[in-house]
């Protein structure tokens, strides 16, 4: 018998606080509950339902039909799977492209905006957070006017010379243009003949259309600064001394960047890239205000196509499935980018160089 | 270690308990007793009607006011309408709820997923005006067999020619094409260095058109078969091809306008092929533009045009289908669907009102005209995806494979018949 060995933790001064604790977090745990935990709950039992969009999802007419809505989606053959396979396809392109440039864009900011002896830094800062605060709507419309055939970015081209492309309008792939500025206009038969998730393997690295280029650029515009944010917080925090010491082993500005500041800020990088990755793969505004998946469903991502799917074409089951494989593709991403990041013992190699050389005479 | 574990298993315990109480209220509402057609109408008089209406602008939601107020007055039915931000998102939410709007716009691509989940009531046979409607629309919201819903009003394409453009040209009214070969003629004849002939968007909305007018189709008139790649809908996909690589006919989106509409009001085409939509926006964005509007040319195969219509859905879970039925018919009645037409433009949907709508639109005729022959869009469900995924290879039809894109669009319609 283990009770009466357990009866003593739970009486004495401190054996109230277990139910006060409960009491003061119970608001925000019934709030979360209500309105996050059980919906993904009814969430998850839709995409393995048959439910058709009318009445109570556990109503009497709907039926558990396992994996048929997630097996339409990754094995059906038909029009799902390929508009899956093609939403894919355009948001990891974009997933690609933004979360490392966004980073790299931010990181720089902050180091320059962070800089003490740069005049004005209050208005820098400000005016590079300016598109972060600014609503996704607001911006898209923006983008819809400037990247227009005849719009702003078109004619500053043409000032230099270049003919731009009708942004919105053009469904063909960068990497594509870019093979057939060499003269190669089909893939390989291997790549042009085999296909996953319904489209062909020369679909898949056909590249971000010039429209999606277009959003990627958006996405790095409007991101930037709200990252930099981060960055410049996580860089005062930084104490001097450090970079001080490196100074004093004479490491130059290039090195002491590399070696000392970077990683000081990996804690930062992984919020960084965490919260990048999320907010990329989950895309939805700006295609729903913006292009609405086209042209040529080169701008259709996982997460309209889940709205599209349910609200549209009352496929509710197959909506609510796309959203749930979206959800594990961006927690096996988030577990990747962990690993990858994680702090590691410095390997004997790369610690040499470090280490006290016993040969030596001794200082100069 | 044992005790986190019990209250990980107490927080599911709590969360799966809320999920079930949550499904207890939803489906203790009631399932199962919706009146189908035939059936007797719930008449539950107590309960107003809410209209729910996805508007063109503040004409249409001015006018459609007017007329349920005009009818809730002379009944002493409350009656209440809304505009929809976004119409087919407020309609699921209603339906999932079970408390949707009990009259409400619905389009032809939406009729199929909201007919085969029984959450619409099919009352086509029940109009006192049944035999008015034409039969191509009453067609187009036939899903199984039943006639839901009343068409509320449609609109056909016909060519919109500049009538400036087309003097300047030498051009006269003899010269208005009839044929797909003067259609490529005149085209040719108003191409220049600063516009093109013919713009048109690079959809299926409007070049199949094309495939009407060589005998082809994307499903048949019942919707039973698909025919996307007879030899006589490639036909009409390859004229256009030939026109958009002769230079003569671009998308819209090509010189650098969001809808034919605009590539015509800005003058960068000398035609294009839209709807009787196009008067409004040519009256309030370009009224500098002279126009006027033909019939569309006759191809291999005769006339052929497409049409586009939405219709008054009725709810299934409406408590007072009977007052919204009656509703309904007056909203398609000849003098409510004129007025409509007079304030924002639509075509009424019933054939006695076609005499009176061309004497007061006497420029606007061959829109009307075009009833006779137009073609309605696939209605079965899951056909907007496969009309969507059309869309998406037209836009590079210029260097494409018509039998290509239509073998494959023959095989996803078939997929949706199985």
């Amino acid at each position: 018998m283990s009770t009466p060995a357990r009866t003593p933790r739970r009486s004495g001064i401190r054996g109230g606080e277990t139910a006060s604790g409960w009491l003061f977090t119970a608001p925000m745990i019934i709030l979360l509950g209500l309105f996050l935990v059980i919906p993904v709950l009814m969430a998850l039992w839709v995409s393995f339902s048959d439910w058709n969009g009318r009445g109570s999802p556990f109503g009497g007419t709907v039926s558990f039909v396992g994996l048929d809505n997630y097996s339409a989606l990754v094995g059906g053959g038909g029009l799902a799977e390929q508009d899956f396979g093609t939403a894919l396809r355009n948001n990891a392109w974009y997933v690609l492209l933004v979360v490392p440039i966004q980073t790299m864009l931010s990181l720089l900011l902050a180091v320059l905006v962070n800089r003490q002896i740069l005049r004005g830094r209050g208005f820098f800062r400000t005016a590079f957070y300016f598109p972060s605060v600014t609503s996704s709507v607001a911006i898209t419309v923006l983008w819809l006017f400037l990247f227009s055939a005849s719009g702003a970015v078109n004619k500053l081209l043409a000032f230099i010379g270049v003919n731009g492309p009708n942004w919105f309008n053009d469904p063909s792939g960068v990497l594509h243009n870019l093979l057939g500025a060499f003269g190669v206009e089909t893939g390989p038969a291997a790549l042009t003949g085999n296909t996953f998730l319904g489209i062909s393997f020369w679909e898949w690295l056909a590249g971000p259309s010039v429209a999606m280029s277009a959003f990627i650029l958006m996405a790095v515009f409007t991101t930037s600064g709200t990252f930099m944010l981060l960055f410049i917080a996580a860089l005062q925090n930084l104490s001097g001394d450090v970079v001080e010491a490196a100074m004093m082993d004479g490491a130059n500005g290039w090195q002491r960047f590399w070696r000392v500041t970077l990683p000081q800020l990996r804690p930062t990088l992984f919020t960084v890239l965490t919260l990048g990755l999320i907010g990329a793969w989950q895309v939805f505004d700006q295609i729903y205000t913006g292009t609405q998946g086209g042209p040529g469903k080169t701008t259709l991502t996982p997460a309209y196509l889940s709205y599209q799917a349910a609200f549209t074409n009352q496929a509710w089951g197959q909506g609510a499935a796309i959203a749930f494989i979206l959800f594990v593709i961006i927690v096996v991403f988030t577990l990747l980018q962990r690993w990858l990041l994680a702090e590691r013992g410095v390997s004997a190699r790369r610690m040499r160089p470090y280490l006290p050389i016993p040969t030596s005479g001794g200082s100069k | 270690m044992q005790r986190r574990n019990s209250r990980w298993l107490i927080g599911t315990g709590l969360a799966v308990a809320g999920a079930l109480t949550l499904s207890a209220c939803g489906s203790g509402s009631g399932f199962g007793d919706t009146a189908d057609a035939g059936g007797e109408l719930t008449s539950d008089s107590a309960q107003g009607l809410n209209v729910l209406i996805g508007s063109s602008g503040d004409a249409e939601t001015a006018s459609v006011n007017a007329a349920v107020a005009a009818w809730s007055e002379k009944t002493g039915t409350d009656a209440k309408v809304s505009v929809a931000s976004d119409l087919n998102q407020q309609l699921a939410q209603g339906f999932a709820a079970q408390k949707p709007a009990d009259v409400f716009y619905l389009s032809t691509d939406a009729l199929a997923g909201y007919a085969s989940n029984g959450s619409l009531l099919a009352y086509g046979d029940e109009l006192a005006n049944k035999d008015d409607f034409y039969p191509s629309l009453v067609n187009s919201f036939t899903y199984d067999g039943e006639f839901y819903c009343a068409p509320k009003d449609f609109s056909t394409l016909g060519l919109v020619i500049n009538t400036d453009l087309w003097a300047q040209a030498g051009l006269t009214d003899a010269d208005i094409p009839t044929t797909w070969d003067e259609l490529a003629a005149v085209s040719k004849t108003l191409t220049t260095d600063t516009q093109v002939g013919l713009a048109l968007g690079g959809e299926y909305a409007r070049l199949g058109a094309f495939m009407a007018q060589a005998g082809g189709s994307l499903m048949n008139e019942d919707n039973t078969e698909a025919t996307a790649n007879s030899a006589e809908s490639v036909a009409g996909l390859e004229y256009a091809q030939t026109l958009l690589n002769d230079g003569v006919m671009s998308y819209a989106s090509e010189i650098g306008a969001g809808w034919g509409g605009e590539a015509f009001g800005k003058q960068l085409s000398a035609m294009t092929i839209e709807g009787n939509w196009i008067t409004g926006a040519m009256k309030s964005d370009f009224p500098a533009v002279n126009y006027t509007v033909a019939e569309l040319p006759a191809g291999p195969e005769g006339q052929g045009t497409l049409q586009f219509t939405n219709c008054w859905g009725i709810a299934a879970d409406s408590p007072n289908q009977a007052a919204a039925l009656k509703l309904v018919e007056q909203l398609t009645s000849k003098d409510a669907q004129l007025t409509f037409s007079e304030d924002f433009g639509p075509m009424p949907s019933i054939q006695s009102a076609a005499d009176e709508w061309k004497n007061a639109n006497p420029t606007l005729v061959a829109f009307l005209d075009g009833a006779d022959y137009a073609q309605g869009v696939p209605n079965v469900k899951g056909a907007a995806d496969v009309t969507s995924d059309l869309n998406a290879q037209l836009e590079s039809l210029k260097t494409g494979d018509a039998q290509a894109i239509l073998d494959s669009v023959q095989k996803n319609l078939e997929a949706l018949l199985k």
